[in-house]
C-alpha cells in the first residue's frame, strides 16, 4: 500500500493551526502545495526565493500566526543568512525540505547541495529531522511542530529521495 | 534644485498619524530613524535579515488583516530582496505599505553608491511588478499627498522617497531580540503571546 505521506503532513499542519505556508515549487512538494492553497484556514504564499519564506514566517509569528516553509534542499543555501532573525530573536521556524541530489539523482547539479544539506542546517543551528521512511513522516512532522513551537526552535524536516522519487527527464 | 529630504523628518511625519499601526525597520538606519520618532512595542527593528524588511511586513500584514503594516527600509535593503516586490505585488496584502529610505548610498559601510545612485528606478520595478500608484517622493509636499495612503488599507503601497545623506544624531533602538519580538506580540495579543 502506498503511503499518501503529504496528505499526512497537511493532516499535522492543519491540526497545529498553520496559518501561513510560503513555498517555492518542488515537485515533491506538489500535491501538499495544492491542498495548503485549497485550504481555507491556510494562506499559501509562492515566493521567488526560499529567504524570503523565511523573513515572511518571522513576521507571521510576530503578528501571531505559525507558519511552515516548503522547499526542496537546492533552496536551504539560500536561507542560511535569515535564520540569524529566527535565531536572535527567538522566533520559531518549522521548514520541510525534499531532497534532492541522492538516491538515484538524475542531476549533477542538484548533488552538491543535496550532499551539504543536512550539514549546512546543522551548522547554522538548525535542529534536522530526516525521513526516509515514509510511515515515519507523520510522527515525524508532529514531533518538529511541537518541538518548533513549544520551544521557539528552528527546526528541518528532510524528506529523503527514496520517499519522494527520483525525478525522470526522459519521461 | 530643492533641498533633499532629511530622513528624521520623513519617517517623523510618516508616523506622526500611525495610530496602531505596526511598523518593520530595514537594518541600519530606517531602524535608527524609527527610533528616533519614538519607540513603540509596535515596533519590529531589523538590525540584520538584509534583504528581509519587505517580507517581515508581509507576515505580520497578512496575520493582523485589521492592522496598517509599514516596512521603513533603505535602498540597499530593499535592492537586497527585489524579488520580495513581486511576491508581494501577486499576493496582494491590502494592509502593507513599503516605504524606501533612498540616500543612493550605503551609508553604513562607507558611502559606496547603490544601484539607485546608478539610475535604478525602484517605483518603476513596483509598478513593474504589480504595485499600482507606486509613488516617487522628492519633497515635503508631496510626502503630504501620499501620507494619508500608508493608513487607509487600500494597498499594497510602494514608496521611493529620496533622502539626503547628511548625518543625524545616533538613535539606537534596543538591539534584544526576545525583548523587541516579545512586546511587539504582546502588543497585539496580549500577554497570552507569552504563553
Amino acid at each position: 500500500m502506498t503511503i499518501n505521506w503529504p496528505e499526512h503532513i497537511f493532516q499535522e499542519l492543519k491540526s497545529a493551526q498553520v496559518k501561513q505556508v510560503a513555498y517555492v515549487p518542488d515537485a515533491g512538494h506538489s500535491q501538499l502545495i495544492r491542498m495548503c492553497e485549497t485550504e481555507a484556514s491556510m494562506h499559501a504564499v509562492s515566493l521567488t526565493t526560499e529567504e524570503e519564506g523565511v523573513a515572511m514566517l518571522a513576521g507571521g509569528w510576530i503578528g501571531g500566526q505559525r507558519g511552515v516553509l516548503l522547499m526542496q534542499s537546492s533552496g536551504v543555501g539560500n536561507c542560511i543568512n535569515m535564520i540569524s532573525m529566527q535565531h536572535e530573536y527567538r522566533i520559531p521556524l518549522l521548514t520541510i525540505v525534499t531532497m534532492r541530489g541522492e538516491w538515484g539523482e538524475f542531476n549533477p547539479q542538484q548533488v552538491p547541495m543535496g550532499k551539504a544539506t543536512q550539514t549546512v542546517l546543522e551548522a547554522a543551528g538548525v535542529h534536522v529531522y530526516r525521513c526516509d521512511d515514509a510511515a515515519q513522516i507523520q510522527e515525524t512532522v508532529r514531533a518538529a511542530v511541537a518541538l518548533a513551537f513549544n520551544s521557539s526552535r528552528v527546526i528541518a524536516v528532510l524528506i529523503g529521495q527514496r520517499v519522494v522519487g527520483t525525478k525522470n527527464f526522459l519521461k | 534644485m530643492t533641498e533633499k529630504l532629511n530622513r528624521r523628518a520623513v519617517v517623523a511625519r510618516i508616523l506622526r498619524d500611525r495610530g496602531d499601526a505596526m511598523a518593520v525597520t530595514g537594518l541600519g538606519n530606517p531602524s535608527f530613524d524609527v527610533m528616533a520618532a519614538g519607540d513603540s512595542p509596535r515596533n519590529f527593528y531589523l538590525w540584520g535579515a538584509m534583504g528581509g524588511a519587505a517580507m517581515v511586513g508581509l507576515g505580520v500584514a497578512r496575520a493582523q488583516p485589521t492592522k496598517s503594516v509599514l516596512v521603513i527600509t533603505g535602498d540597499g535593503e530593499m535592492l537586497m530582496g527585489l524579488g520580495a516586490l513581486a511576491t508581494i505585488a501577486v499576493d496582494r496584502p491590502g494592509n502593507l505599505s513599503i516605504i524606501v529610505l533612498d540616500n543612493e548610498f550605503y551609508a553604513e559601510t562607507g558611502m559606496q553608491v547603490t544601484h539607485t545612485g546608478r539610475g535604478v528606478d525602484l517605483v518603476g520595478i513596483a509598478s513593474a511588478a504589480g504595485f499600482r500608484g507606486a509613488t516617487m517622493v522628492r519633497t515635503m509636499q508631496e510626502l503630504e499627498g501620499v501620507a494619508a495612503q500608508f493608513y487607509c488599507a487600500q494597498g499594497p503601497t510602494f514608496t521611493c522617497i529620496k533622502i539626503s545623506t547628511e548625518p543625524n544624531p545616533a538613535a539606537l533602538p534596543p538591539r534584544d531580540g526576545p525583548y523587541l519580538r516579545g512586546r511587539f506580540r504582546e502588543a497585539l495579543m496580549g500577554t497570552i503571546a507569552h504563553q
